[in-house]
């Protein structure tokens, strides 16, 4: 039997809605499930205490701050590098064998897998250069993962400035620096804050490179030479070690609502950046 | 001095993969690299080292995640792009991202908590099972291909979506047709930086996959990774040991290259095509 082809394509679209329906379905499933279970036992005690008898009781504050330390750290260490890698295969050199090298060196780099940039920083940071598990080691590991990702996002925001803009300050007599630092990265901004506020993201939420480099202390991390446990780390010991259900929704929960604060505002970013005309 | 700086990302490849080779060829030498990949023996206290079934598992997992990911992924994207109205399209894409940006702790939570009892009760096996580890895999990865999938149809000249629907040819036929046709270099590459992703994940696949050391014979058996593998020893080993943690990340990185030179090269090939029209 033959069907109209009218008749399948209705059949082709209804399947696509079904399929991303479900996929909706799935996320606000797993958001919806974990805030769930886990917001009621979100108290202003959970996040200001420290925990005690290995997470069983007591708060997350300690893994709070390791996490702001590790990544606000990587982030510190990943973006100027970022930015200025960016800056130079976009406004300082034509296309040429160097530049075709330094992004597949990007590309590769974004492909690594992060339980082996958790090796390389174990053996590296860690022991070659003697840094221990500590939260450095974490955070310069974390760099390293990052960094394809804010040079990708910065060149592809660089590369939107309009040639005008350029043509223009040369016209006003600017050096090639100056129309770089005051007017392309000045309307590219937007685009590479996307960049750094997803990279934050991505460094929340990482567990496996974590887990071999910073350690998981579950003190105060006091310098940055101290181990400490983040809270995805923290999450990951909780629920697979079956220590406490309700802490782990809980840290779940606080996991989740910074993801979403940090999606919303990359989703700020880039719409200001669309908005501009820019994009 | 910016030179220097662009140098750190090449730089940083170099030195990690120069360490993690450092580590782990030795071992391999030592072992032989037919034995280290091709036997079942993983008794690290008696200094046996083979990875095989570590190897079945990475291939059996990713490919179970590709089949979900290709499937809602590619079909996601033509939604996106072809056939949803702009409110739609609002809605979806920060839902996308939103879903990329999940910690991948959190997927594998919830394939403990929900995925696994359901796999145990309804289907049999211990429910911690090569199924398990791919549908979270599977969602793991959609982003990564629906996002890339709907830039290589969006680069589809519209001429040739127009030229099909002046032939009389109907949406549908248009997009299977023509549409897929010309962006499928792009979603190949899509699906094997997917790939790349479902290979490299740790913690998910650690938590939902059992981790038994055999070979799998079927869907519902446990499985070990090659990623779970360093993951769940590297804490207490050493010597021989850990060294063969790191020739197991030797042989992980292996992959990684292998699928990333592919993704290049066919998006390299998908360039060339799009300049030389």
């Amino acid at each position: 039997m033959r069907i109209a082809p009218r008749n399948t394509q209705r059949m082709a679209v209804g399947g696509m809605w079904v399929l991303a329906g479900l996929m909706m379905a799935a996320l606000v499933f797993i958001l919806g499930f974990v805030l769930v279970q886990g917001l009621p036992h979100v108290t202003w005690g959970f996040l200001t205490e420290s925990p005690r008898s290995m997470g069983r009781e007591g708060g997350i504050a300690p893994m709070i701050v390791a996490t702001l330390w590790i990544t606000g750290l990587a982030v510190f260490l990943a973006a100027p590098v970022g930015v200025a890698t960016a800056i130079y295969l976009t406004e300082y050199t034509r296309e040429s064998r160097l530049t075709h090298v330094i992004r597949f060196g990007a590309d590769c780099l974004a492909g690594i897998p992060s339980i082996i940039f958790g090796l390389f920083g174990f053996v590296f940071f860690a022991i070659t250069l003697g840094m221990g598990m500590s939260v450095l080691s974490g955070a310069l590991t974390l760099a390293l993962m990052v960094l394809p990702t804010i040079i990708r996002t910065s060149e592809e925001a660089i590369r939107a400035v309009p040639q005008s803009y350029r043509d223009v300050s040369y016209g006003l007599g600017s050096t090639r620096w100056q129309m770089v630092t005051r007017v392309v990265l000045r309307s590219a901004l937007p685009g590479i804050g996307t960049g750094i506020v997803l990279s934050i993201g991505r460094s929340i939420s990482e567990t496996a490179a974590v887990m071999l480099t910073a350690g998981s202390a579950l003190g105060f991390p006091h310098t940055v030479f101290d181990s400490g446990r983040t809270l995805a780390l923290h999450f990951y010991v909780l629920a697979r070690e079956g220590i406490s259900m309700s802490n782990a929704y809980a840290t779940a929960s606080v996991l989740i609502l910074a993801i979403l604060g940090i999606n919303l505002a990359a989703y700020w970013l880039m719409q200001r950046f669309v908005a501009k005309g820019v994009a | 001095m910016l030179l220097l700086l662009a140098l750190s990302a090449i730089s940083g490849l170099a030195v990690i993969t120069a360490f993690i080779f450092k580590e782990g060829v030795p071992i391999i030498a030592k072992v032989g690299l037919g034995t280290f990949i091709l036997s079942s023996d993983w008794y690290p206290g008696e200094g046996e080292f083979g990875i095989f079934p570590m190897i079945v598992g990475s291939l059996a997992v990713t490919a179970g995640a590709m089949v979900i990911g290709l499937v809602f992924g590619v079909g996601c994207a033509i939604l996106l792009t072809l056939f949803s109205p702009p409110k739609v399209v609002a809605v979806m894409k920060p839902s996308v991202e939103l879903l990329a940006g999940i910690p991948s702790v959190v997927y594998g939570f919830m394939g403990v908590v929900i995925l696994v009892p359901f796999i145990r009760d309804y289907l049999g096996g211990p429910g911690l099972s090569v199924l398990a580890a791919s549908i979270v895999l599977g969602v793991m990865v959609l982003p990564t291909v629906t996002s890339i999938s709907v830039d290589a149809l969006q680069a589809v000249p519209r001429s040739y979506r127009e030229g099909s629907l002046a032939l009389g040819a109907t949406e549908w036929q248009t997009t299977h047709r023509v549409i897929l046709k010309a962006a499928r270099s792009g979603i190949v590459a899509a699906v094997i930086l997917g790939m790349g992703r479902a290979v490299g994940e740790t913690m998910a696949v650690i938590m939902v996959a059992g981790n038994s050391l055999d070979v799998p014979h079927g869907i519902l058996d446990p499985v070990r990774t090659l990623t779970s593998n360093i993951a769940l020893e590297m804490g207490y080993a050493a010597g021989d040991h850990r060294k063969a943690l790191f020739a197991t990340g030797v042989v992980l990185f292996v992959i990684i290259m292998i699928l990333n030179t592919m993704a290049l090269a066919v998006s390299r090939r998908r360039a060339g095509k799009v300049q030389a029209r």
